[in-house]
Formats: structure tokens, sequence, C-alpha cells
């Protein structure tokens, strides 16, 4: 296997324990009809770190998402967003800190009575303040990152699931955000889409250093992210020496029964002997 | 069917009237907070106003004619055929013209709020507005309840004359009543307390129907068959309630303008 370029914008030496901590959850606890979903679960994520969120259905990983953005409130427990205490928040005040994260729904979530160009520009033109040319330049931006400039006039029903997943992502990155969530971004997409999801999230992983909760089903994509780096100069994800692979800031969380498993690095993950974490990654 | 205890039975429907409640009162209080959605509300008051305007329009003309019909054989033994035109004229202003007019507008846009809003709670686009910094109560709510209010009380005018009118072709053509005698007699009969009476209950009906609609599609779970659920629920809800609340309005009004 040929080495990566030296030049390359790698997250190499990167520190976990010296990156402060853009997400906090601390003993965070939620029943729905009192099942309980999560259960007394604590983890961080650091800043410039992916962690990927693994867990049978109904295990509570989307939950885990919505509490992260403040869109439900946890029965017990605190998260911390950026430094802020969500929980404390009302709904008000939570719109201010969402502008600095993005999320992708599972099934996209796109505003099925707007055309590409004014869901991508929602939150732009939700502000008022921003000029047209600028919410247009930023518009084809983040479609030009993810390469469907030529959508811009097309409804989502239009576009196939893998473009309207796409779009979601080029909505959730139109701000810039701190933080991006992924709710099961490759869910129902064929081997080459969701290639091509991977290829993005790893991109705005290693072009912007956005930290990064990734909720998936599928092994295959984190471990594909934990091997590979973004090569701006070919603009495709290329593998990373295996030497390479531990420095990559991404680490794994599973979750059984609304509680963490385990939570840790790729290296880890393998070499655990845990009998069910042994069984999940076979 | 899963059985559900008395007490949850209760505690569930006070949770709704209080969410309800809740619900109502963040819709009129976004009146006065930034963001103002005007091109929204113009959005909604096309497709609730204009849209509306051929139902509208058939429902208060063969409502005022059927109650031409029907009274006149009534008044004709006791030889007071000449009273039609005051009793569809009273009897469209003060209570068919708004009832029928709030019952049909329930039917087409208290189903449409709920389905349209319930599609959206489903496929997560509620969600996403929230995520996306824009309170859903101020952006989809509170334009639909403004339109809804403000499109209500001209369609009810608009029905009170189309009924005038439908009354008006049946005392002509069956009756052979003067048409000039009909009009002067419909239009003598209304006192000032019978036309705000009229006008009042389209402005309570208004937000019945655009406050329900929007709680059922805000409250729909269970994917499609929750949406059609809460469609229907949206209806049921808001028909009775505008009955009911007629009843109330109608009494409270009796008591403040005095009775006829």
């Amino acid at each position: 296997m040929a080495a990566p370029p030296i030049a390359i914008e790698l997250p190499v030496k990167f520190s976990r324990e010296s990156a402060s901590p853009v997400i906090v959850f601390e003993n965070v606890s939620i029943a729905f009809e009192d099942k309980p979903v999560l259960d007394g679960i604590s983890f961080k994520l650091a800043k410039g770190e992916t962690k990927a969120i693994f867990g049978v259905a109904g295990s509570g990983k989307s939950t885990l998402l919505k509490l992260a953005l403040g869109l439900i409130k946890p029965d017990s427990g605190s998260i911390y967003v950026l430094g802020e205490d969500i929980v404390q928040k009302s709904e008000e005040e939570l719109f201010e800190l969402r502008r600095k994260v993005g999320i992708v729904f599972q099934e996209s979530a796109l505003f099925d009575s707007l055309t590409v160009r004014e869901n991508v520009a929602f939150r732009l033109l939700e502000e008022g303040h921003i000029s047209e040319s600028e919410i247009e330049r930023r518009v084809r931006e983040a479609l030009s990152f993810v390469e469907l400039e030529n959508t811009v006039d097309l409804f989502p029903s239009e576009l196939s699931g893998g473009m309207r997943r796409r779009v979601a992502i080029a909505r959730a990155i139109i701000t810039e955000p701190e933080i991006l969530l992924y709710d099961s971004p490759t869910a129902g997409l064929d081997p080459v889409t969701s290639t091509t999801i991977v290829e993005l999230i790893v991109k705005q992983r290693d072009v912007y250093k956005t930290s990064s909760l990734l909720v998936t089903h599928r092994l295959q994509d984190a471990f594909t992210m934990a091997s590979h780096y973004f090569d701006p100069k070919t603009n495709h994800m290329q593998p990373l020496p295996p030497a390479a692979i531990p420095d990559v800031p991404i680490c794994f969380l599973l979750l059984r029964d609304g509680k963490i498993i385990f939570d840790g690095s790729v290296k880890d993950l393998a070499e655990s002997k845990d009998e069910y974490i042994r069984e999940y990654i076979s | 069917m899963e059985l559900i205890s008395p007490t949850d039975f209760a505690k569930e429907k006070v949770l709704a009237v209080q969410e309800y409640a809740l619900l109502s009162a963040h819709a009129i209080a976004n009146l006065f907070r930034q963001p103002r959605y005007f091109a929204d509300i113009v959005q909604q008051a096309d497709f609730i106003g204009f849209g509306s305007l051929p139902i509208v329009v058939l429902t208060g003309f063969f409502t005022g004619a059927v109650l031409a019909l029907n009274s006149a054989s009534t008044l004709q033994k006791f030889g007071s055929l000449t009273l039609i035109a005051q009793l569809v004229s009273v009897g469209m202003v003060t209570e068919l013209g708004p009832v029928l007019t709030g019952l049909m507008i329930a039917g087409r846009n208290s189903s449409g709020m709920a389905s349209e809003l319930g599609s959206m709670v489903v496929t997560e686009q509620i969600d996403a507005m929230r995520a996306l910094g824009t309170n859903p109560i101020k952006k989809l709510v509170t334009p639909r309840v403004v339109s809804t209010v403000f499109m209500l009380f001209f369609l009810t005018i608009i029905s009170d004359l189309l009924g005038l009118f439908g009354g008006a072709v049946i005392s002509h053509l069956v009756y052979a009543i003067d048409w000039h005698q009909y009009w002067t007699s419909a239009w003598q009969a209304l006192a000032f307390r019978d036309v705000f009476t009229g006008l009042v209950k389209p402005l309570l009906f208004g937000f019945i129907v655009s406050t329900i609609g929007c709680y059922y599609g805000l409250s729909a779970r269970g994917g499609t068959q929750g949406v059609g659920r809460a469609t229907t629920q949206a209806v049921v809800a808001a028909s009775v309630l505008i009955l009911a609340v007629d009843l109330f309005a109608t009494k409270l009004l009796m008591a403040i303008l005095g009775n006829r």
C-alpha cells in the first residue's frame, strides 16, 4: 500500500486527552412510557473527534442525538454542548446554540414543499439579515461540497435517496457548525452511494475538522472512516497506512439495553474480549 | 385493543386540553414577537380564503334557498309569507351563515392542516425545523391561525349574502315575492345585535378550526396511520367545538346585547 503524501491535512497527532470536550453526557437517563431507553449514560466527545455510535435497533442511538441537540429533554442527568448546559435552557435559548450544531436526519427530513435551494438556505433565510447574493454563494458552496450544484431548483421528491442525504448534509454544514450529528446517514442506501456519503463525512472531518457524532448500523462505514483520510488533491478518500490509523480522531461507542458497553478506539474494539462485542463486530 | 384505566384516560384527556391551551397561547403570543411570517400568512390566506370560496358560495346559496323553501310552507299556513325574507335574513346572518361556513372550513382546512403538519411530524421535518433554529409554532401555527380567523370573517359575509340571494331566488321564482320587497324586508329585519353576533362568531370559529387542526397535526404519532387518525380527529373535534361554542357564544351575546 502506497503511503499518503506527507502534505495531507490529516488529523494526525490528535490527542483525545488534550482536546477540550464539545459534548458531555453525565449520567443521562430517559424513558418513554415507563420503558427506559437510556440508563445513566456518560461519555465525552472531544473537539475534532468523530464518535461512531452503534447498537441494535431501539437501543437509543437516535434518542441520544436528539438529546444532544436539545430536541428532547432527559429525565435525569446533565448534557453540556460547547460548554453550555442544554438541559436547563428553554427552547428559545437553544435556537442560538443550534446554529453551531448541524444534524443529518435518518430520512433526510428535507422540507418537501421547498426546493433544494430553499432547503439548504433555510437557516440563512430565517436569519433574515443575509443578502440574497451571499445566500446564493453559500448555497452553491454547500451544494458544491456534496457535488449537487445542478439540483438547486429541484424538489426533494425529484431526488434519489442518496441525493437527499447529500442535500441534508449540505443543509447541515451551510452555517459551518462546530459539531455535526449524523443519524444513520447511510441507512437504506446501496453500497456505492453509502461510500459516497462516508466520503463526504470523512471530507468534513478532515477538511473542516468538525467534531461529530455518527449513529450507524453499518460497522464497515465506521471502519472505512477509521482507515481512510480525505485527499483534497484527488478529491477522494484514500486508505491510510496501518501505522497512521491509531491517529485518526475516531472512536467507537456501543450501546446495549440503554447502557454504554464500550467506548474506545478501533484498536480497543478489535481487541475486546467481551462476547457480545465480538459477536457484534464479527 | 388495549384497555386503559379510567384514571389514565382522564389524565390523558386533561393533558391534551393543557397542551391545546398552551399551543393556542403560544400561537397568540407569537403575534407580538419577531420574526413575523407575513409571506406565510398571505400564502395561507390565499389557500384558506380563495381556495374555500367555491364551497362557501355553494353552501351559502343552497342553505338560504332551502331555508326559504322550508319556512315558506309554514308561513303560508298563517298567511305570513311576506315574513320569509326576515326569517332567511336573521337565520342566515346570526346562525346558519357563521356555523355552516365554520363547519365547511373545518372540513376542508382543519383536515388539511392536521394532515400537512402530521406528515411533517412523522417525517421529522418539525424536528429538522427546530434543529435549524426555527420555532415551528411561530412559523407554521401562527400564520395559519391569523389567516383562518381573518379569512373566515369575510367568507362568512359572502356566505350570508349568498344565503340571502338563495332565499330571494326561491321567494321570487316559487312564491312570486317581489325582489325589491324581499331585499327591503331582509335589510330592515337586521338589527345591530344580529350583525354583531354574526360577525363575532366567525372569529371564534376561525380560531377553533386553525388551532384544532394544528394541534392534532403536531400531535400525530405512528406514521401514515397516525396522520390519518389525526386528520379525522381534527375535523370531528373542530366541528363539535364549533357547535358547542356557538351555543355559549349565542347565550353570552344575548346576555350582553339583549334578546330580539
